[in-house]
Formats: C-alpha cells, sequence, structure tokens
C-alpha cells in the first residue's frame, strides 16, 4: 500500500518532525529491530550549535578557557564561511539526545534524525566499549556534579589555580584511562557521597611517600622495594589522582573529574569508523525506505542524497584536499558491503568470509557493532572487493631509507598485509605514544620516571618540554621522562 | 518514543564566560596585537573592533604524539599505477607520504597565527588597559541639567500607573480596622447585656431586648458598609528627581601647522589627538574638544580645517597659548571642567617666543591644567622649545613630553604619556 507523501516542501515544522521521527522509528524498531535509548531531539540556533561545539559536544561542561579558544575558532571559520558546521551533535546519554540546527531544511533534519537519534544511538547503546566504559544514564548528572565542584573549587582557591591544573589534566586526559579493566559505573548521589570519604582517605594513602623515619632493616627493603609501582603504571591520571604526594584533597578530585571525561570519550576515539559507518548506513537505508514506501518526494531523495554524497566523499590521495581516510566513508562502504556479502556473496567472500557469508545480514551488521572497535572491525571485516574499490596502497615510511616504498596493494598478495596495516593504522595503542609509570623514588627524592616505550622507532614529538611540565605540576616532585627503543635500550629524553 | 524541545529560545552565550577567559589568558599577547593594529589603522575606523592574532604555538594545548621519523606504514586510497615494491622519492617538503589521520594537525600548521574578532569594547579595553588619566576629579556640575529618576517613597497622589497596590491594601486594612473598632466594640457591649437579659428569662417581647437587637443590626450595617477600598488609601509610589554629578572634560588640540608640519606629521599628530579623544570618552561622560591650530597667530578652528587645511609660515606657539588661555577664561570654568590639552609639534619656533611660551605656560595655563602632554614629532635636534618645555616640566608634576619619530611611536608613547602612576 502506497502512502501519501509526508510533505512537498523543504520547510521543517515540529509537526511534520514528528510524523518523520515516527515513520523512521517505525521502520528502525520494527522492521530492522534498532534497539535504542528514548530519543530527547532538541532544536537549537546555530549559534547554540557553536556554543555546543566549543564545549567538546557536551551539553554542559565547567568552565575553560580552552573551550573558549575552541569557540572563537569556531566562530571565526563560521563566520567567514569557511566551514559549515555539522549537520548534528549527538550525545551519549539516555535519553540519547541531538541536537537539529534551525537553519536545515526538512530533508537534512530527516537525515540528521536518522543518523544521530537512530544510527549513533543504537551504537551508543549496542558497542561493547560503549557499554563498558560509559554510564549513558549518568553522563548528565555527573557533568553537572563537574561544574558546580569545579566552580566551587574556583571560588574557594580562584581561577587561575584551577586553570592551571586543568591545564595539565588536560595535556595527560589521553592517558587517564584503564585500558583493561572495567571501570565502576557512575551516578551523582553515589559521587556526591563519596567524594568526601575520598578526600580523607586518599590523602591518608599518600602518607606513606611522606614516612620519614628511616627503615631499620634498610639492606633487605632496598632489594625488595627496589622498584615501585611494582608494574609499569599506563594510567597516569589515576597514578597521580592516587599518589602524587603534594596534591589537596580538591586537586585530586579535579584530576578524578578530568580522568573520568577522558574516560567517556575514550570509546568514541577508537570507533570512528564504526560508528559514522554505522550511522551513515542507517539513515542511508531508513531514507530509502522512506522514499519505497512513498512517504518523500524526489525532489526530498535528491536534496537527501546530494548531501549524503557530499558526506561519504573519499577523495583520493593525489588530491590537494586529501586529508586521510574519511570514516564516514570507509565505515559506511564496510556495512553496506558486509550487507552485500550476506545477500549476494561472490566465490571470494565465501572463501574469505565463510561465516557470514549468505548469512542473515540484520544479524551480521548487530553482531559486528556490539563486538568489535574500528581497530578489529577492519582486521576483521575489510573484503578484497572493497580494497579494490577504494584502491588502497600501504606505503612505508622510514626514516633510514630514502625512499618510501609501496608495500602492498589490492590484490591478490596484497589483501591481507593492507588489511594489517590498515587495521594498525586505527590502533589506538600505537596511534598515541605509549608512556607508562616505570618508577618514583620513594626513599630519595620522591621523583616520578616515565617511559616511553617506542614502537616502529617513532620518537616522541616536540611537546616533550612542555608535557614534563604538566607532569611535574601535578606530581609536585621531579620528573623524568626516559625512551625505550625496540632493543631495550634506555635514554634520557628530559627532565624537570 | 521521541521528544522534541525547542531550545532556540533559550540563551546562546553559554560560551561566553569561556571566551573571556580565554582573551583573559592572552591578554599580554593581544595588547601586543592591538597595539600593532592601531598603529596600522586608518584614522577613521580607531574606534572599531579589531581582527587579533595571536601565535599559534603559545595557545596550543600540549599532549603527547609522535615525531616525524621511525617507520610508519599509511594506507591510502587511489592508487594508480603503483605495484608492490615500487619505490618513491620522498615528497619535498611533505612529512612523507602525508600526515595521516589520527595525527593532529595542530603541530603542523605551523606558524600561522590564530586569528579572531575582537568587539569594539573588547579592543577599548585592551587598548586603554592599565592607562589612567591623571589627576582624575569628578567635579560637580552647579546648575547641571542631568537628572537621575530615584524613588523616594509613597505619596498619596501620583499617575495610576505608580499606584502601590501592596501599599494602597495594607492602608485600606488599616482604615477599615480604625474606623470599625468602635463600632465593634458598641457591638460586643450591646451583645454581652442581650445575652444577660435573654440569659434572665427575658422574653423576646421585651422592649429593651428589640431595642438591643435593633442597635445591633444597624451597627453591622455600618460596619459592612465601610469601603472595602477607598480614593484616601491610594498610595503611589514616589520618585524625584536628583541632580547628578556629572564629569565633563574640555580637550585642547593644539597643533602647529606651519609650513615645516606636512601632511605626514600632520596625521602623526591627528592620530594621537584620536586616541585622546578615545581614551578621554571613556572617562568621561561629556567632553568638548576645542581645536586650535597656529602658524604665527593662532586660531579656533573646526575638525576639518584643523587637520587638512593647509597653512604657510612662520611658527609663534605662544599664540596659540594665549589663545587657549583665553577660551579657557572664556568657556570653560576650571572649577566645573576637567582641562585637559595636547599639543602636537615639530618643535620649530622663533627663539625668542620659547621663553615666552614658557612663562604662559607655568604662569596662565598649567594652574588650570588636569594634564597637559606635548608630543614633538621631529626626526630632527630638539629646539628651544623642547628646552623651555623642560623647565615647565620640571615646575609642574602634571605636564608631561614625549617624542614621536614615526608611527610606531604613538602608540607607545601615548602609553607612556597615560601610564598608571603607582601611588
Amino acid at each position: 500500500m502506497k502512502k501519501s507523501v509526508i510533505s512537498e516542501s523543504s520547510e521543517w515544522s515540529f509537526p511534520l518532525l514528528e510524523r518523520f521521527d515516527r515513520e523512521i522509528a517505525n521502520f528502525a524498531h520494527n522492521v530492522y529491530g534498532l534497539d535504542t535509548y528514548a530519543n530527547q531531539i532538541e532544536v537549537i540556533s546555530s549559534e547554540q550549535m557553536i556554543d555546543a561545539y566549543s564545549s567538546v559536544g557536551l551539553p554542559i561542561n565547567y568552565q575553560h578557557w580552552s573551550f573558549g579558544k575552541q569557540f572563537v575558532a569556531t566562530e571565526q571559520t563560521y563566520r567567514r564561511g569557511q566551514m559549515g558546521l555539522a549537520y548534528e551533535i549527538v550525545i551519549n546519554s539516555d535519553p540519547c539526545i541531538a541536537y537539529l540546527m534551525e537553519e536545515n531544511t526538512l530533508p537534512m533534519q530527516a537525515l540528521v534524525i536518522a543518523h544521530a537519534s537512530y544510527g549513533h544511538n543504537s551504537f551508543f547503546k549496542g558497542n561493547y566499549l560503549f557499554r563498558t566504559w560509559t554510564s549513558a544514564d549518568a553522563i548528565i548528572d555527573y557533568l553537572v556534579f563537574a561544574r558546580r565542584y569545579i566552580a566551587e573549587c574556583e571560588e574557594r582557591y580562584g581561577e587561575s589555580e584551577v586553570e592551571l591544573l586543568l591545564d595539565s589534566c588536560h595535556a595527560l586526559m589521553n592517558y587517564g584511562v584503564d585500558r583493561y579493566k572495567r571501570p565502576a559505573p557512575l551516578t551523582l548521589a553515589e559521587e556526591k557521597r563519596r567524594q568526601k570519604e575520598r578526600e580523607a582517605y586518599l590523602q591518608s594513602l599518600v602518607n606513606d611517600l611522606w614516612r620519614t623515619l628511616p627503615a631499620v632493616d634498610s639492606v633487605d627493603a632496598v632489594a625488595t622495594e627496589a622498584r615501585w609501582p611494582e608494574e609499569p603504571q599506563e594510567n597516569l591520571l589515576y597514578f597521580i589522582e592516587k599518589n602524587a604526594p603534594l596534591l589537596e584533597p580538591w586537586q585530586r578530585e579535579v584530576v578524578r573529574i578530568v580522568r573520568r571525561l577522558g574516560q567517556y570519550f575514550y570509546p568514541q576515539r577508537q570507533t570512528q569508523v564504526m560508528n559514522e559507518g554505522w550511522a551513515t548506513f542507517w539513515h542511508y537505508t531508513l531514507m530509502n525506505d522512506l522514499y519505497e514506501a512513498g512517504l518523500v518526494t524526489d525532489g526530498f531523495m535528491m536534496e537527501f542524497l546530494q548531501s549524503h554524497t557530499s558526506v561519504v566523499l573519499q577523495p583520493t590521495f593525489d588530491r590537494p584536499y586529501y586529508n586521510g581516510i574519511n570514516p564516514y566513508a570507509l565505515g559506511f562502504a564496510m556495512m553496506r558491503d558486509i550487507r552485500r556479502i550476506c545477500e549476494e556473496p561472490t566465490e571470494e567472500d565465501r572463501a574469505w568470509f565463510p561465516d557470514i557469508a549468505g548469512g542473515d545480514w540484520l544479524k551480521v551488521l548487530d553482531f559486528a557493532m556490539r563486538n568489535f572497535k574500528d581497530e578489529s572491525f577492519i582486521a576483521q571485516y575489510l573484503s578484497p572487493n572493497l580494497m579494490r574499490e577504494f584502491r588502497l596502497f600501504a606505503i612505508r615510511d622510514d626514516d633510514q631509507d630514502e625512499h618510501l616504498e609501496v608495500t602492498a596493494i589490492h590484490e591478490e598478495q596484497g589483501y591481507r598485509a593492507l588489511r594489517q596495516s590498515l587495521a594498525e593504522q586505527y590502533n589506538l595503542g600505537s596511534r598515541e605514544p605509549n608512556i607508562q609509570v616505570f618508577s618514583v623514588d620513594r626513599r630519595g627524592d620522591r621523583s616520578m620516571t616515565l617511559r616511553h616505550y617506542q614502537h616502529n622507532r617513532r620518537p616522541l614529538g616536540e611537546s616533550v618540554d612542555e608535557m614534563l611540565r604538566h607532569l611535574r605540576r601535578l606530581w609536585g616532585f621531579g620528573v623524568r621522562l626516559e625512551s625505550v627503543d625496540e632493543q631495550g635500550r634506555v635514554s634520557l629524553l628530559g627532565e624537570l | 518514543m521521541s521528544h522534541f524541545i525547542d531550545r532556540r529560545l533559550n540563551g546562546k552565550n553559554k560560551s561566553a564566560v569561556n571566551r573571556q577567559r580565554f582573551l583573559k589568558r592572552y591578554k599580554s599577547q593581544l595588547k601586543r596585537s592591538v597595539a600593532e593594529a592601531v598603529n596600522k589603522r586608518s584614522i577613521t575606523d580607531m574606534a572599531s573592533g579589531e581582527r587579533v592574532g595571536i601565535p599559534t604555538r603559545d595557545i596550543s594545548e600540549p599532549v603527547f604524539h609522535h615525531g616525524r621519523g621511525g617507520r610508519r606504514d599509511m594506507v591510502h586510497p587511489g592508487n594508480q599505477e603503483f605495484v608492490t615494491g615500487d619505490r618513491i622519492r620522498r615528497p619535498e617538503g611533505g612529512s612523507g607520504g602525508g600526515s595521516g589521520q589520527g595525527q593532529a594537525s595542530k603541530d603542523g600548521r605551523g606558524e600561522d597565527d590564530f586569528m579572531f574578532e575582537l568587539s569594539r569594547e573588547e579592543f577599548m579595553d585592551l587598548l586603554f588597559d592599565d592607562l589612567e588619566l591623571p589627576n582624575l576629579v569628578r567635579n560637580q556640575l552647579i546648575g547641571t541639567t542631568e537628572f537621575k529618576s530615584v524613588r523616594a517613597g509613597y505619596s498619596t497622589d501620583g499617575a495610576p500607573s505608580n499606584i502601590d497596590v501592596v501599599r494602597s491594601l495594607k492602608g485600606a486594612i488599616a482604615r477599615r480596622t480604625a474606623i470599625g473598632a468602635p463600632l465593634r466594640a458598641r457591638v460586643r457591649e450591646l451583645e454581652a447585656e442581650l445575652e444577660q437579659l435573654l440569659a434572665a428569662e427575658v422574653g423576646e417581647v421585651d422592649v429593651r431586648v428589640r431595642e438591643l437587637r435593633e442597635e445591633i443590626d444597624r451597627l453591622r450595617t455600618r460596619i459592612a458598609a465601610l469601603p472595602f477600598i477607598d480614593t484616601f488609601d491610594l498610595r503611589y509610589q514616589s520618585f524625584t528627581k536628583l541632580p547628578q554629578p556629572q564629569s565633563k572634560a574640555v580637550m585642547l588640540c593644539i597643533m602647529d601647522v606651519s609650513g615645516s608640519m606636512d601632511q605626514v606629521r600632520k596625521n602623526l599628530a591627528k592620530r594621537f589627538f584620536i586616541l585622546l579623544y578615545l581614551f578621554l570618552q571613556r572617562n568621561y561622560d561629556k567632553i568638548d574638544v576645542v581645536f586650535i591650530r597656529h602658524h604665527t597667530i593662532a586660531q579656533e578652528v573646526d575638525e576639518q580645517d584643523f587637520f587638512y587645511s593647509r597653512e604657510t609660515g612662520g611658527t609663534v606657539v605662544s599664540s596659540a597659548l594665549s589663545l587657549a588661555y583665553d577660551i579657557l577664561r572664556e568657556r570653560y570654568d576650571p572649577t566645573v571642567w576637567n582641562i585637559y590639552a595636547a599639543q602636537a609639534s615639530d618643535g620649530d619656533n622663533w627663539d625668542s617666543d620659547s621663553l615666552v611660551c614658557r612663562d604662559v605656560m607655568v604662569e596662565k595655563l598649567m594652574p588650570l591644567m588636569r594634564y597637559f602632554a606635548y608630543v614633538e614629532i621631529t626626526p630632527r635636534q630638539h629646539q628651544s622649545l623642547w628646552y623651555a618645555y623642560q623647565e615647565v616640566a620640571g615646575a609642574h608634576r602634571h605636564f608631561a613630553m614625549q617624542e614621536i619619530g614615526g608611527p610606531e611611536d604613538i602608540f607607545p608613547v601615548f602609553r607612556e604619556l597615560f601610564k598608571r602612576q603607582e601611588a
């Protein structure tokens, strides 16, 4: 049965948005079985969008100059027309908050609803990283808590004091995640209650570093306590929060707030391709369903396709505006490719993907969405077909070699190496330098030694000195940074 | 089920605080930019906002990241002619094969400035930050025309729009209580008596009982008839006009327009005057500007003539100072006006006149002045006027003199003249 077109015009109104949302939800929930949080869709103006941008996409955040800088920069480029604003911002919370910009046309609003409120939303709810690392139901409460707490600290200890601390914490934000332990869920009441206890307790813990009585059986002690911490610590902020001798209780709490925010963003950094690919795949599918059901006009589809294609455009490496692989393009292509492998597998697909070729595409996609991150998703699902389509090739850039070398291309012998290489490119572990707390001189000058473990001989960038200053500010005593190369040789990078 | 919310009417300046913090943090860099901008600006738009820049590296937020070097494998799309094992010359300048995803581009952006727009207010704040007007006194203007409405309690008449409802109703209650009190007291008395009579088994037909009942009814009617609100109760919010002490300033611009002052120098002088004007504007509600130009004779002119008409001839500075004194005596009573003066000259003067200038300054003008700033626009050696003025500076603390060589000096000199004095 053909339904009638929802609207001929491209002007949106609230009743029309609600109508679109109903139709999209109908397909998403009833036809495809997407599992989503409830949606909260907010219509905002472009100025508000710039505001939202500058607080790293969060609806509420504490105050810090760096957000002001972001705001100024965004406003500037937007005013000059150098950059359009993103069509949407979506927040991993329950209910899932998505922003629609008032300036957009009706087709764009429908696109955003499908993309954000059903695509991203179901990803947030389903993907294992998000399930593990973020508490969607508590994030807004936690942000409210963080904002109040930091405002309180500013009142009590002065804005500049808090600002310096936040600067240092922000610098280490990416090193504030326990990569292997699941964090405890957040709740506001719990946070507030525990925060007080923590203050007192933490301070007492640190006192170990302050113990000044000489140990009696010092010979044995030095031998057994040769190194502390016993294992290198990858979570720098956590280590500092728990062990930095000079931090005041409120400062520990601020470190903790930044650490928790870093943790909240941690899954997003690891699922860019998947998350965007998933959302793009669904807006594409859902919009086409609307069209096939006769709910939208040809003009609507043209406008939708126009913006969809510009989103998934992948310029080749030799274009002047090439800026790496577009996560939207790669993710979207992979999602579509998985569906194709399920629905119309070729011989090659059957050989490469015996488990999924010819399977139920909804189940396969759902499984992929739930259980992978970018790195493993690419390693698992990037098909030879897609490598040919993208005409991928791998380049080795070695500073001991005068030339760049092409190590693999889209051909039979190259597929596996290419896939491995691309997957590695999305491995957060190799994208960010591996830096860990190696030891603290508890008996001596209380200095902390960090070690950078080199990967492929890649050195640290020029920010080392500045980073040492931040580390020192937090730790309160001397800080050393050493680099360990692949042969295990240790060299000193800096000391402060 | 989705829930739609219209947030468009919510505030949009959520980031204003963060923006202010950003500006505050980079104040010193911004001040430098602003000072540079001032010198580059055309004279007419001195008071608008400005695009300013801060070196990007100053405001970067550091993180640990990989540097160049080592071995990197990158995958790129769009292969045309490469086959496995091809060796390619490293592209010039690039970071070898293009910097990948993930790598922050902000470090690659080089020495570009982070540019953005300041509003007029912000611009002026930064421009005149740390400056202050010396000897600022807010003179009280007698016979002022500026009034401010202030609350002055309540009055019994006024415009209906000023009726204070609460106060009026309070008045009404008080009136009803006051007028009704004796009546109610009488009612209570009569009721007590009535009760006594009835208790004494006197029948309803008793004359006294009937009288009492009538009396009570009559009183009750009178109580009920008290008006709920009466014009007598109305209270109006009352406002009176207070004369406002108002600070007024007059600024004398004195410029040498003799033949030796060419257009370039006049422009320099003009910039200086405009800066001074903008600065005074921030401190005073009302400013009069008097333009006096002089060569051998001085005349008061309007702004256009002051800056653009061409004159030639010799120079007698004292003529301008005398004229200034006459104008002040005639129009600007120093007890009412804050008087500032700025004089720009190339330093030329008739030798014998410089001493006259010194005397006019020390004896007549300086006692009237809040501040007198003299700028000499000359690349050459100082002449007699400079030395004569040095004597003035020795005698009066509110006299300042500086030298301007070129456009780049104007703002520093201005800052020097008006920098905040340590108390």
